[in-house]
């Protein structure tokens, strides 16, 4: 399952880039967070609440971020473990493009989900990873910028 | 009390209806004792990961909880793995690879329903709550999920001293013999067919209560089972490192099986392990989500199949290859499926055949026995490359299957694979089915459909199938002083209808009215001994048993009543519930001879009260059917309806004619599940799919049409009631003529064959693709 989507930023790059990698930033984006914690300066802890279809649970677990090309881009993976729920991870790939002194943000998102999700949610997944997806850089665009436009595929 | 004397074959409406229509079954779950806790199986996510560490301090805090079994737990309490038989062989004549499954996993999971821990506590909820507090960390591997991908080069192992992750290969018949037709033949159909991975949801869950007592150090074990005396070997030997006679085996009424309550699992060995540590019952009843997760799966295989005739459309020789899942790990019954796949034969005099299935392990549920277990596969093979062949040489089905049927006076006929049939008219079943189905005229009806925008179309499928080919079955009889009759069988109902059979048996041999026959089954401390039920085999084997005790106790009643008569025993006889005089002037009753036994001194008369018998398989039955199914399709969503359906069936002996049909019925509805609709579905990283009723479709009433159903019995002298048996052949019918009836509907756009699960989806997409 394979979620893309892309949104331009009235900001310039270098802006953009050091928010995807403000903690405080991700906390108020990621949906549903509870806690995140920096662990190091590619690694956090965090506590997620997410509902997929009929399952709701809380997850626990890392945030990383590597392939790190200032102010390009970076792939931002999490593991989640949700207890009887299951187990989720996923990862983005995002790319920085500069347009007239705005950024436009492109990413690609892979998930996997295990356990119950998987077993009574399996055909909202890959809804359930748009509209996170969507979720997290509709807030990300408003935080650091001001959006001329939004759209996701 | 009324007299009711009931006859074999009468319609008999089962007795034990009005109890369990009115809430007045006692299902495992319905069983609540002194002081019982839960349990609850946490199961991993991973379809395949080794165990890294698991933590249960804060679990073992929870409210009410009481105790928590790990994999490590259970070694110490010197529990044993679950039993896995094993029997058949690997190429080259080694035996066949026997994993050693522990009842919790210790190092390794191997698939999402595989338990880590298991936890019990004073309610359901609490354990549950608690087992979100058992922290596991896994390292995840690669999973295989499928039978092609474990017989891969390279593949990942599901058991790591397993090298090739095959479990077993079983192949039948001479291959240079078909070789040698096939290069002679004037015609050849190929095909690969797989067959749907499914599961049984019965209604009832699986479930458990385990008890133990210190004093005696005693066990007693309730769950909806098949084999009680199994079960209680099974516990003995394998988990408990017990005696038998420490352990008691009941199971009470059961919702439904289908084979998939036969094994002995995981969950079932916790309870009692759970029970002696926690020193009070302990129960565990699966939750529908569990039964996805948890219960053994049917089917799950793949088959390369040929089918060669000659000019004239006489088939020379069959051959077919399959691979099939195993699963993660080995059900006790495996592969037994591959000796019911002796049904290649069919009803037809195919010369030679050869069949070859290899078993692989997969990081899947397991597989095992299902409603047929090997027969529909076969019968869906046979059936469907005839259709295929017919198509090919423009022969009508019908016709071609009458230029190869095996006649009556060919009997016993020894098939080209691995069967010899004792009875059977199958040409005459085809043909009472034909004009059922109003065969003759379907071409009109083809017609209307389509000026109706449907496309109609008929197909043929024949059963044939072995039932109780080894084996036996036990009886006991017993009298009390009121002359009142107990029948124990060893045979347990799933909701088949024992009680009414067995006691619609007794009151026709014994003259005894069924009011005063009570019927007992599923005890191991109550029932001396017996095998259980599965493969269609309680009629023939248990009747039988029954049968034979009855003429055990009519032969110590003979001389008991010559005496009281004051006669000499060679001149009565036993007639109608009497030792009477030849001429019937005089007699004594059942009930008065009980009564005198019951108070005798002497160990002859006294033996009356009980009598016991045994009886054993003296060569498998063939019961058989014909089944014709005619559906519709519509072009613009792809939707298919059963318009028809028709079957013919010789079971042998009909005990209860209500009770066969109403065999027929369910296993129609359950075949027609297969191909319609069910199906278990993995993504590729083992994740299953098909976890609740949303995503797993099962066929409906609105589903059917109203079945017609006629006997053709042929009863059988391999046993002394003449039954073959009635519990799968519906199931194994279906799948071929709904598939038949489907290929034939599509003709006329050049398909020839869609793949189960055959549903709108599939059919919408085929349709807009030729048409």
């Amino acid at each position: 399952m394979d979620v893309k989507g892309e949104y331009r930023i009235a900001a310039p790059r270098e802006k953009v880039f050091s928010a995807l990698n403000d903690a405080v930033v991700l906390h108020a984006c990621i949906p549903g967070c509870e806690s995140l914690e920096q662990l190091s300066d590619t690694e956090m802890k965090a506590k997620v609440r997410l509902r997929i279809g009929p399952v709701s649970a809380a997850f626990s677990g890392n945030v990383i971020l590597s392939d790190i090309d200032p102010p390009n881009g970076y792939k931002i993976t999490g593991e989640g473990q949700g207890g009887v729920a299951g187990f989720a991870k996923g990862g983005a790939v995002v790319t920085l493009t500069e347009e007239g002194g705005e950024t436009i943000l492109k990413y690609e998102v892979a998930a996997q989900v295990g356990g119950k999700i998987a077993q009574v949610g399996a055909r909202l997944i890959t809804a359930t990873a748009n509209r996170l997806a969507a979720q997290f850089f509709g807030k990300f665009a408003d935080i650091v910028g001001i959006p001329s436009s939004a759209e996701t595929d | 009390m009324s007299d009711r004397r009931t006859r074999i074959g009468d319609p008999l409406p089962r007795i034990e209806d009005g109890r369990l229509l009115s809430g007045g079954g006692r299902y495992t779950d319905d069983l609540v004792l002194d002081g019982m806790c839960f349990g609850y199986m946490l199961r991993t996510p991973h379809a395949h990961a080794r165990i890294r560490s698991i933590d249960t301090e804060e679990a073992r805090e929870a409210p009410g909880v009481l105790a928590i079994l790990t994999g490590a737990d259970l070694a110490s309490l010197g529990a044993g793995q679950l039993p896995s038989p094993g029997g058949y062989l690997r190429p080259g004549g080694e035996p066949m690879y026997v994993p050693q499954t522990p009842v919790i996993a210790t190092d390794k999971v191997r698939w999402v329903g595989d338990g880590v821990a298991f936890i019990v506590a004073e309610t359901a909820l609490q354990a549950q709550d608690a087992a979100e507090l058992v922290s596991v960390e896994y390292e995840m591997l690669e999973p295989v999920v499928s039978p092609q991908a474990a017989s891969a080069t390279g593949a990942p192992l599901v058991w790591d001293d397993c090298p090739d992750n095959l479990c077993f290969t079983v192949e039948e018949g001479d291959a240079a013999a078909v070789d040698e037709a096939f290069a002679g033949a004037a015609h050849i159909v190929r095909r690969t067919f797989p067959i749907s991975r499914v599961t049984a949801a019965s209604m009832e869950p699986r479930g458990a209560i385990g008890v133990y007592e210190p004093d005696g150090q005693r066990y007693t074990f309730y769950s909806g089972i098949q084999r009680v005396h199994l079960f209680r070997r099974y516990l003995a030997e394998y988990i408990l490192q017990a005696r038998e006679a420490q352990v008691r085996v009941v199971s009470l009424d059961v919702g439904g099986s289908f084979g998939v309550k036969g094994a002995l699992y995981h969950e079932q060995a916790c309870v009692l392990l759970a029970a002696r540590l926690v020193g009070r019952p302990v129960k565990w009843i699966a939750s529908r989500s569990e039964a996805f997760l948890a219960d053994a799966h049917g089917r799950d295989s793949f088959y390369e199949t040929a089918l060669a005739l000659d000019e004239t459309g006489r088939f020379l020789a069959m051959k077919v290859e399959g691979i099939a899942a195993v699963g993660a790990w080995l059900q006790p019954m495996m592969p037994a499926f591959a000796g019911n796949f002796g049904a290649l034969a069919g009803v037809y005099r195919t010369p030679s055949i050869h069949l070859r299935i290899s078993g692989f392990f997969t990081n899947t549920n397991p597989i095992g026995p299902y409603r047929g277990n090997g027969r529909p596969e076969a019968s869906f093979i046979v059936e469907r490359l005839i259709d295929l062949a017919a198509a090919q040489l423009g022969i009508d089905p019908a016709e071609l299957r009458r230029r190869n049927y095996i006649q009556p006076d060919e009997m016993p006929f020894r098939t080209g694979l691995t069967f010899t049939y004792d009875s059977g008219a199958f040409e005459k079943s085809m043909d009472m089915a034909l004009s059922l189905a109003d065969y003759a005229r379907f071409e009109e009806r083809r017609s209307a459909a389509r000026a109706r925008g449907r496309r109609r179309g008929i197909g043929i499928g024949n059963v044939i199938e072995r039932a109780a080919p080894s084996g036996y079955e036990s009886a006991e009889l017993r009298l009390d002083g009121e002359g009142a009759l107990t029948v124990f069988i060893g045979s347990v109902s799933q909701g088949q209808g024992h009680e009414t059979t067995f006691k619609q048996i007794a009151s026709d041999r014994l003259g005894l009215s069924i009011d005063r026959i009570r019927f007992v089954q599923g005890d191991t401390d109550r029932v001396f001994d017996g095998e259980g039920t599965g493969g269609s085999r309680s009629a023939a084997l248990g009747g039988s048993a029954l049968l034979v005790a009855v003429d055990a106790l009519v032969a110590k009643a003979r001389p008991i009543g010559a005496r009281l008569l004051q006669l000499d025993p060679a001149l009565v006889r036993f007639r109608d519930g009497r030792v009477e005089t030849e001429d019937g002037s005089r007699g004594i009753s059942l009930e008065e001879i009980a009564r005198v036994a019951a108070i005798a001194d002497d160990a002859e008369t006294a033996s009356l009260l009980v009598t016991r018998a045994r009886y054993r398989s003296q060569a498998p039955t063939f019961p058989n059917s014909c089944h014709v199914c005619e559906v519709e399709i519509d072009d613009d969503t792809g939707q298919l309806s059963i318009v028809r359906y028709v079957a013919v069936d010789d079971v042998g002996t009909v005990i209860n004619p209500l009770l066969a049909e109403g065999q027929m019925h369910g296993g129609i509805a359950q075949g027609v599940g297969q191909v319609m609709m069910e199906r278990i579905h993995f993504d590729e990283s083992g994740q299953l799919q098909t976890g609740s009723f949303m995503d797993y479709a099962m066929p409906r009433a609105s589903d059917m049409c109203s079945m017609e159903t006629e006997g053709n019995a042929q009863p059988t002298a391999t046993n002394p009631l003449g039954a073959k048996g009635a519990g799968e052949g519906g199931c194994v019918g279906a799948v071929a003529a709904v598939s038949n009836a489907v290929a034939n509907a599509l003709s006329d756009l050049g398909i020839d064959h869609i793949d189960m699960p055959i549903t709108p989806e599939s059919l919408w997409k085929r349709i807009r693709e030729q048409g």
